[in-house]
């Protein structure tokens, strides 16, 4: 177990609840920085406590307030629905049951011009939060590292060939999964690493023969 | 890797007592010693805290800050009101200036304003009301107020890694009642006494609310949470006042400290933060549920 005092005195939020307005608003800005940019329509399934009392605790704006970007101390977070509208951004709130998840869960399906993407969560205590899955693929994700997550075809060497150009940018992984629907079908890699992908070696990835896309994202 | 900080309140004090100097100046050093930051960057991280803190009192003091439910808010303002326009506080001046600025942050809180967790957002209130009124009324300097913010996360620190701050772990008690032993501690340090009896305000202050449940009403850190910090900020100027005359805690706070650990794993999960329970289960609370959720289907 690791404290400091700012996890006593700290950290500077918009209230009422860590777990209820915090994590979602830190959950928001993960599924927002999954999507690639802020999307035009989402769909934000809510469930267990989250569905119950999202309302009261400004579940539902914090989630909002993520999606647009805004940071867990951001004075604005209580006026994202408005913020919403004016950035172009449709959301619906639709209170429902997810199977066996933590009881603080949801799910954002974010659309733009045609894309679609979704991504379950959970805030998990003291504004912490995980992402369990990101389309039809499991993950691990906590948005305290800088992460890749790279889209490609399922084949030998895709994970080697990855992580030999991270090691040639120096870059150190924390920790890695991949996930695939099926044998030889398209496949997710989510790698949490220690600093920030040179630009050059992310071109590099993307270029490498079979990876589909290809999205970096700063811990949130 | 587990970082290395003081475990027991009993060391802390030993080591304050041995140096001859405040509990503030050993956290500073060994969070120095223990975290990538330099006691400058300490200090101002908690210097900006504070102006946080002092934001989230003066707006809950002067705005009628309304929750989002619209169960709770205006009574900060209002009793600030009824105490400048001279009415005389049965409980005294400074007692009551505590408690409207320990409601004033905790409705702030549950309006979606911007506070600072001390040591959770549900207790938000009671640190920050305690320490803004002594240091009023002690003439402290605001590099006084900040250090004895890190007296209270010393305490914090400690009640975390022993018990609990959690009120879902361990009730009520493992928040307001840390933030009142946290709170009582720093005045303590702040009104000029010794780390001896910042240790005691600090088990005075526990010790009268263990066994507190965390029952909130719908589930929202609303009612009875809003006044339970108003009452844990004024258990922590009286804790503070039997400290300074030299009164002392039979039982040593880590004991007291113990013993609330022993009691929130007592306490049936109705009780913790699961709305099941105590005032969420009043006929009124179930009343107010069904009153807000149907609102929200509509």
């Amino acid at each position: 177990m690791t404290l400091d005092v700012f996890d006593i005195i700290g950290p500077i939020m918009i209230g009422p609840s860590s777990s209820h307005t915090a994590g979602a608003v830190r959950l928001g800005r993960l599924a927002q920085a999954v999507f690639g940019e802020i999307p035009e329509q989402v769909d934000i399934f809510l469930h267990g406590s989250f569905a119950k009392t999202y309302k009261g605790h400004g579940t539902d704006v914090a989630l909002v307030a993520g999606l647009l970007g805004l940071d867990t101390d951001d004075a604005g977070i209580a006026s994202a629905l408005e913020l919403a509208k004016v950035r172009g951004l449709t959301v619906s709130f639709i209170p429902a049951d997810l199977g066996a998840v933590h009881p603080n869960t949801a799910k954002l399906v974010m659309r733009k011009q045609g894309r679609k993407r979704e991504v379950l969560g959970s805030s998990i205590g003291g504004g912490n939060i995980v992402v369990t899955q990101i389309d039809e693929f499991t993950v691990d994700l906590r948005g305290d590292f800088y992460t890749i997550i790279a889209t490609y075809l399922d084949r030998p060497g895709m994970v080697a060939k990855v992580s030999a150009l991270l090691a040639k940018g120096r870059v150190n992984i924390a920790q890695m999964k991949v996930s695939r629907v099926d044998k030889g079908a398209q496949a997710l890699m989510v790698v949490e690493i220690d600093n920030q992908v040179p630009d050059e070696i992310a071109e590099e990835i993307r270029g490498l023969e079979g990876i589909q896309s290809l999205l970096k994202i700063k811990p949130i | 890797m587990e970082a290395m900080f003081y475990k027991t309140v009993a060391e802390l004090v030993k080591t304050a007592e041995q140096r001859k100097c405040p509990i503030s100046t050993i956290v500073l050093e060994n969070q120095v010693e223990n975290t990538e930051l330099t006691l400058d960057e300490l200090l101002k991280q908690m210097d900006k805290n504070w102006s946080v803190m002092v934001e989230a009192m003066e707006r809950g003091l002067n705005e009628e800050v309304r929750s989002v439910s619209g169960l709770t808010g205006g009574d900060a303002k209002k009793l600030y009101q009824a105490h400048l326009s001279g009415s005389s506080p049965l409980s005294g001046g400074p007692v009551m200036e505590t408690v409207a600025r320990a409601l004033a942050v905790a409705e702030v809180n549950a309006a979606m304003g911007r506070i600072v967790a001390a040591p959770t957002a549900g207790s938000c209130g009671v640190v920050p009301a305690v320490v803004y009124t002594v240091a009023n009324l002690r003439g402290n300097s605001r590099s006084d107020i900040v250090k004895a913010l890190f007296t209270a996360a010393g305490f914090g620190m400690i009640i975390a890694y022993n018990a609990s701050i959690s009120g879902a772990e361990g009730g009520c008690q493992a928040e307001c009642g840390s933030a009142s032993c946290m709170a009582a501690a720093a005045a303590v340090e702040l009104a000029g006494g010794t780390p001896v009896q910042a240790a005691h305000a600090g088990a005075i202050a526990l010790k009268n609310v263990l066994g507190l449940v965390c029952d909130p009403v719908a589930g929202l850190v609303e009612v009875p949470c809003i006044k339970r910090n108003a009452m844990a900020a004024a258990n922590a100027m009286v804790a503070a006042d039997l400290a300074l005359s030299g009164i002392e805690s039979r039982i040593p706070i880590d004991e007291v400290i113990g013993a609330m650990k022993e009691i929130g794993k007592s306490m049936p999960a109705t009780l913790k933060e699961t709305a099941c329970g105590g005032l969420a289960n009043t006929p009124t609370a179930r009343l107010l549920e069904r009153q807000l959720f149907e609102a929200y289907e509509e």
